[in-house]
Parts: C-alpha cells; sequence; structure tokens
C-alpha cells in the first residue's frame, strides 16, 4: 500500500477490523451471510449484532452455509458470502468450496483464524486454512496487516466475480478484526492485468462463421457458463439459435440457458443424456462448445466423442480449451460477447437448409429413451421419473416462479431428464464434484434469495441425510422449502452401478434404519406427507405445493428403478444402454471401463 | 495415438507474497505434472517480483495445460516457455564434494579444471567443488567423480533466460 491509499482511508473514525469488513461488505452490495460463530469469529459477530444492513442466516453445520451461499449465487448472479470460524469451522466448509470451484460459483468465504502471534503454535481450533484451502479455491488471502485488510475483502469480491467466478478465502486472524484497522478506499486495481481485454478474437468468429454457413450438421453444445454470463447470455443464445435453426444441447450446468420445452433444444448430453442429444453429438460435422468443459461426464470416450466434427471451443478461461478434446478454433472470453459477435456476423443470413440433419434428429427422438411405463392402477408401485414428471405439472400449474435444487444420484439425473426449465437460474445441482447432501442447504439459500419463489429440493433419501440438519435452519427462518424425497431404500446409483458392474453385489448401498421422513418432519416444525402408492402422488404433491410452510415428501417409490440411457464409462455416445434388457457388452461396458469412475 | 514426451523449461513471474510458491509446487502435484528442477528467487525487488525457472516434462497438450494452468494463479505475472520461443541459455549451479587422496585427488583436480569447476573449500583430504553450466554437463563432470572419491552433490536446478535482445517481461502497465 501506497502512502497515498494510505492517506485516502477515513482511518480517523477508528473502526476495529471487523466493522471495517462489514462495511466493505457493504459497498460490495451483500446483503445476506450464510455462517456459524465460533471464537475466532466473535468480533465479526458482534459487528454483526450492531448493524441491520447485512442479513446473517444461521445454518447448522459449516458446509451447509456453503451450499447455501452456492445457491444464493447462482440464482441471483451475485456473489455469496460465507462466515465461519477458524479450525473446524473452516474445514467443515472446504467441501462446500471445492464444489464451487468445481461449478465455477462466486463466493467470498470468510474464515476466523487464531491472533497472528499464534499462528504455528497448534492453538485451540487453529488449522493451516489458508494451506488446507489453497487447491479448494480460485484464490485466498491471509490478512496479517490491518492496513491491507479493506483492499483484501474488496479484492477477493474482484476475484470471485471476474472471468471464470470461483470461490474465495479470506483467513481472518483474531487480532485483526479486534484491533483497528483503515477503511481504505478501493485503490487502482491491482487485478487490471487479469481483466479480459477486448472481446473474442474476430479471426476465431470469422472462422466460426464460415463453418457455420456451410454445415451440414451443427450443434450447439452449452454448458454453465452460459448461465454464469448472466440471463443476457441465455436470450443471446435463443436468438442464434432462432436464426440459425441449429439444434442446442446442454450439460447438466447449463440446463435452463435455453428452454427445454423447446423444440430446437434436444435435451441434456452425456452419460444420462438423451438419446438425440448423445447421437447428435456423435454424428454432428460442427460442434460448437459454448461456456462447457468437455466434462468426463458429457464426453464418454475421449477419443471417439464426435469423432468426424469441426470443432469450436469458446470459453472464458483458456486452460479449458484443448484441455481434453482437441479443437480447431479457440474463442477466448465471456460467450456473452462471443454469441453477440456470432449474432452480429450471421446478421440478416436465412436459415440454412438442414431438413436431412432433422430428420435424423426426429429418428432418434422417436427411440424416446426417457420413456417409461407407470402403471396407473391407484395401488401401484410410483416410478420415481413420474414423480418428477407430475411434480413438474403441477408445479407449473401454479404458474409460480420455479427453483429446483437437488442432491446428487438417480434422482438428481432423473430430475434433469424430467424437469423443464425455461429460464436460467433456476436449477440448482451439484455437477462437476457431485455433492450429496448439496440440495437441502441448497434450497435454503435459494428460498432467502427469493422469498416468495417455489423452492423444491429434488432429493433421495441417503443423499437428504447428509445436511438434513438444515431442516433446522429451514424452521428458524420460515422458509417454505418442499423437500421432495424419492426415497427407494438405496443409495440408487450406487445400486445402479452394482448391478451392472459387479454382479448386483449391493455393497453397502441399501439404506438401513431410515428415519421415519413424515415424524422427522414434524420433529423439525415442518409438515411431513407420505406417498406410498400411485394413487396417493397427485394428491400429495398437490397439498406439499399448497402448503405456506416447509414440507417433507416422503416419496415412496421403486426400489430397483435404474437410470436409462446410460453411457458406461468407458463407452462411446453411439453405445447407450437404453434399458434393462439391452445386452451391456454391446453397450461398450468394458473391464476397462470399469476402471473408470 | 502414441504422444512424444518432450522436456520444457517454463519461466514464471510471480508475486513474491506468502504461499506464492506452494501454488505453483501445488499445482504441479495436484494435476499430476512433473517437477525435473525448480528454481525460485526474487529478481524484481521494487515491483516484489519472483521468478520462477521449472523444468518439466509431458506431451505438448500437458506442457500446453501446464502453461494455461499456470497463467489461471492470480499472483503469476507472466509465463514464458523457453523452450518453444526459441534460444535460451540455461545453466545450473553444482557444489560437489569429493573425498579422497594420493593419485584418485590428482586426477579429480585435473578433470574439475578441464570443467572449469573450482574448489572453493579445499582440505587435506576433500575438495568442494563450484560447478556451473548445462545439466548434461554437470551430469558429466558427477559421473567422472564418481569413481575418484565422490561424497555429496547439492544443485541448484536450472535457471534460465533466452538469448537474444527481447525481454520476456515489459511490465509497463501498473500492477
Amino acid at each position: 500500500m501506497t502512502a497515498a491509499e494510505r492517506d485516502a482511508g477515513t482511518g480517523n473514525e477508528a473502526l476495529n477490523g471487523a466493522e471495517v469488513l462489514l462495511r466493505v461488505l457493504d459497498e460490495e452490495g451483500v446483503e445476506v451471510i450464510f455462517g456459524y460463530p465460533g471464537g475466532a469469529v466473535l468480533p465479526i459477530y458482534d459487528a454483526l449484532f450492531k448493524q441491520d444492513r447485512i442479513r446473517h442466516i444461521l445454518v447448522r453445520h459449516e458446509q451447509a452455509a456453503v451450499h447455501a451461499a452456492e445457491a444464493y449465487a447462482r440464482s441471483t448472479g451475485k456473489v455469496g458470502v460465507v462466515l465461519v470460524t477458524s479450525g473446524p469451522g473452516a474445514t467443515n466448509a472446504v467441501t462446500g468450496l471445492v464444489d464451487a470451484l468445481m461449478d465455477s460459483i462466486p463466493l467470498v468465504c470468510l474464515a476466523g483464524q487464531v491472533p497472528t502471534k499464534l499462528i504455528g503454535n497448534d492453538a485451540f481450533q487453529e488449522a493451516d486454512t489458508t494451506g488446507i484451502t489453497r487447491p479448494a479455491t480460485k484464490h485466498n488471502y491471509l490478512v496479517r496487516e490491518p492496513g491491507t485488510l479493506a483492499q483484501i475483502v474488496r479484492e477477493a469480491f474482484e476475484v470471485a466475480r471476474s472471468g471464470r467466478p470461483g470461490p474465495v478465502l479470506v483467513d481472518l486472524p483474531k487480532d485483526i478484526t479486534v484491533g483497528k484497522a483503515p477503511l481504505t478506499k478501493p485503490a487502482l486495481s491491482r487485478l487490471q492485468r487479469l481483466r479480459h481485454q477486448g472481446g473474442p478474437d474476430a479471426e476465431a468468429i470469422a472462422q466460426t462463421l464460415e463453418a457455420m454457413k456451410t454445415a451440414k450438421r451443427p450443434l450447439f453444445y452449452t454448458g454453465g457458463g452460459i448461465i454464469n454470463s448472466g440471463p443476457e447470455a441465455s436470450d443471446l443464445l435463443r436468438r442464434l439459435a432462432r436464426k440459425t435453426g441449429f439444434p442446442v444441447t446442454s450439460t447438466l450446468m447449463g440446463l435452463g440457458a435455453f428452454p427445454s420445452p423447446d423444440p430446437q433444444f434436444l435435451g441434456m448430453l452425456g452419460m444420462h443424456g438423451s438419446v438425440e442429444a448423445n447421437m447428435a453429438t456423435h454424428g454432428c460435422d460442427l460442434l460448437i462448445a459454448l461456456g462447457s468443459r468437455f466434462d468426463d461426464r458429457v464426453t464418454g470416450r475421449v477419443d471417439a466423442f464426435s469423432p468426424n466434427s469441426f470443432k469450436v471451443h469458446a470459453d472464458i478461461d483458456p486452460s479449458q480449451i484443448d484441455k481434453i478434446v482437441p479443437v480447431d478454433v479457440r474463442i477466448e472470453g465471456d460467450v456473452r460477447d462471443t454469441l453477440e459477435a456470432l449474432l452480429e456476423g450471421w446478421g440478416e443470413t436465412p436459415a440454412p437448409d438442414l431438413s436431412t440433419w432433422w430428420n435424423q434428429i426426429a429418428s432418434w427422438r422417436s427411440v424416446d429413451g426417457f420413456g417409461f411405463t407407470q402403471d396407473m392402477a391407484p395401488s401401484a408401485v410410483i416410478r420415481p421419473q413420474h414423480a418428477v414428471r407430475r411434480l413438474y405439472e403441477l408445479a407449473k400449474e401454479t404458474g409460480r416462479d420455479t427453483f429446483v435444487s437437488t442432491e446428487v444420484g438417480q434422482h438428481q439425473m432423473w430430475a434433469a431428464q424430467h424437469f423443464q426449465f425455461d429460464k436460467p437460474n433456476r436449477w440448482l445441482t451439484s455437477g462437476g464434484l457431485g455433492t450429496m447432501g448439496y440440495g437441502l442447504p441448497a434450497a435454503v439459500g435459494a428460498q432467502v434469495a427469493h422469498p416468495d419463489a417455489l423452492v423444491i429440493d429434488i432429493a433421495g433419501e441417503a443423499s437428504t441425510l447428509m445436511n438434513i440438519q438444515e431442516l433446522g435452519t429451514i424452521a428458524q427462518y420460515r422458509l417454505p422449502v418442499k423437500i421432495f424425497i424419492l426415497n427407494n431404500h438405496y443409495m440408487g446409483m450406487v445400486r445402479q452401478w452394482q448391478e451392472l458392474l459387479h454382479g448386483s453385489r449391493y455393497s453397502q448401498s441399501y439404506s438401513e434404519a431410515l428415519p421415519d421422513f413424515v415424524k422427522l418432519a414434524e420433529a423439525f416444525h415442518a409438515t411431513g406427507m407420505r406417498a406410498t402408492h400411485v394413487g396417493e402422488l397427485d394428491d400429495v404433491i398437490r397439498r406439499m405445493l399448497a402448503h405456506d410452510g416447509p414440507v417433507v415428501a416422503d416419496i415412496c417409490v421403486a426400489e430397483g428403478e435404474n437410470c436409462y440411457p446410460m453411457i458406461p464409462s468407458g463407452a462411446a455416445h453411439n453405445q447407450m444402454l437404453l434399458g434393462p434388457d439391452q445386452d451391456s457388452e454391446a453397450a461398450g461396458l468394458t473391464e476397462e471401463g470399469k476402471m473408470l469412475v | 495415438m502414441t504422444e512424444t514426451i518432450q522436456n520444457s523449461v517454463i519461466s514464471v513471474l510471480i508475486e513474491d507474497e506468502s504461499g506464492a510458491l506452494a501454488r505453483v509446487v501445488g499445482l504441479f502435484s495436484g494435476r499430476g505434472y512433473n517437477i525435473e528442477s525448480l528454481t525460485v528467487a526474487l529478481v524484481d525487488a521494487e515491483q516484489k517480483l519472483s521468478r520462477i525457472t521449472v523444468l518439466t516434462s509431458g506431451t505438448p497438450m500437458v506442457i500446453q495445460q501446464i502453461k494455461a494452468q499456470l497463467k489461471r494463479l492470480i499472483p503469476v505475472h507472466d509465463v514464458c516457455d523457453l523452450t518453444e520461443e526459441g534460444p535460451y541459455v540455461g545453466r545450473e549451479l553444482a557444489l560437489v564434494k569429493v573425498v579422497s587422496s594420493g593419485e584418485r585427488r590428482t586426477e579429480a583436480l585435473r578433470i574439475a579444471d578441464s570443467f572449469r569447476a573450482r574448489p572453493v573449500d579445499t582440505t587435506a583430504t576433500s575438495f568442494v567443488f563450484e560447478l556451473t553450466g548445462s545439466p548434461e554437463k554437470i551430469d558429466a563432470f558427477i559421473e567422472l567423480m564418481r569413481s575418484l572419491g565422490l561424497a555429496e552433490v547439492s544443485r541448484t536446478g536450472i535457471a534460465a533466460i533466452g538469448r537474444g535482445p527481447s525481454v520476456f517481461h515489459l511490465n509497463k502497465e501498473p500492477v
């Protein structure tokens, strides 16, 4: 810090570090913090107590604070903020930080630390938080001097939201928050060099447009980058798809950027993607990746991925381009700018005749890989896909703005397949890290951000137990969250893999000794409901949606249901398993694939 | 698909702040990249910039990834692949202790002289030789000392810089 910067501060107000911290948060537009107190952050909690501009949501576990902040961030486009104490507070937050890192969610996590003089002495509740979180964050800081506090916190927000967003941790020793600190004004950012200069490369855009105009079988493959880029990017994608008539597929993280009921939308691609999306990815002659990263859940066998296509990859993070699949054209930059440049370049060019391609897609579509048969006799067992479809249809009837979070596993894939989204930022799921226990705290974060919206956690009984303590948070803040549990008494995805790859030896995947979810709800001051047969399903969903408080709905579904289509690990997109009757070896299920996750 | 493994010398200009080196080393170990050698020292006290020279190896796609991943680190100002960008000078310093007497001692001194290795510590029964040069030259010297009483080796790893007037980092903009 230069002398000029120091003088620019208003140190004469004699604020302590905790007060300076809150002032900076306020200036950064922070309205809500998700956190849990403890010894090292007492000064910050004291400062919170004395102000009323920033609201604090008390969670029941630090991991949940991070997931709630993630959902808050993803559903609003703002930076989510977390406050945890030193030692176990910080280590409990690590899973959430990695989750945010993998899914590019902007977060600032403020962690307490023992006083600077005690660092390194194995003090009570001391952990090397910056060391532990170095690979778990986009960047992290340890504040050692009071004079740098304000600037570091401002910079943390800038790092979190700039470029490819991600989590940033600021470690705050107690002497820094207790002692006086200057409220320095924002200095000329030392991060200017990080900001992306100018728009996408004109030559790359020209090459892409050229390929678009001559392609016979083009495909847009869109990802979470479109969501991160803001609603404007989703709007531009829709316009570009209209103008060109190209089909669109999306990753799990990108759902909602393009309306899923739209005929131009082929559904999600990848391991549990639609037949038409995967076959189109395999068969296209032009693949335009927009804000997606060729994750292994998307590509399947990499050397057989989209083998005959000219590939364009647009991403804000240059390290993602040519990481897994080598491409022909690389476009670095914000996908919004890329879409804008493509739209402008396309101009009034009429949409090319792609009828042969669309006919081919229609024949793949007719396979109906997501299809299932629900016996509608009232006493019939509920199939989980049917439960999700009815939930979607009945939620849609309410006309309410709806946010859906999920846990991780089969129910997550069924939600992605059968729940439809027509707006971005409504779909909250743990994609990259695959964190069981994400959905319930995520629903908390979304409901806090959107108090009047309908917020549903589509859950599995095993995942939701991983953060079930958040029912306490839901009760405390009277959050009318709906927890819709597809209860099949199994860690369903584990069971499915054991069936397909390990000779149906269901090792440790049965959910023994489950709680009575109705009573559990009641114990946490929520309403419990249960549907055991298909005849009860609609009524339970309707009552759940109509209830103005939190609901836990225990939906007892078929235990042995598998999630299809499925591209087994190590197989190619044209080797999908479509259902239980198919020969698994013909579908590329190999010993080699068994070693992959 | 067989891909050739290549060696690369990569220079990194990084802000001299706490944990900066750990970020670089952690990136290599976390992503399974190879470090053959690594040197680091402050090179610009005014701007607090350190220069790291990493000798690494991998397929061309992996080398590209290493550079792209290094550039993502917030304190990293610039990354330069000296192997790719043209001719460079790479030098390493070694301190080599040789304990021997008689014929072997004389022979060690003679060979050291031909390598321009200087004795920087001498006792009746030992030498410590200081030697700079390419890693290959140092390897060759150590190999020759093996039968002449080689006792201990300390090497710095390679420090490298591009040849000619072009400069890796001009650093004109405010940081």
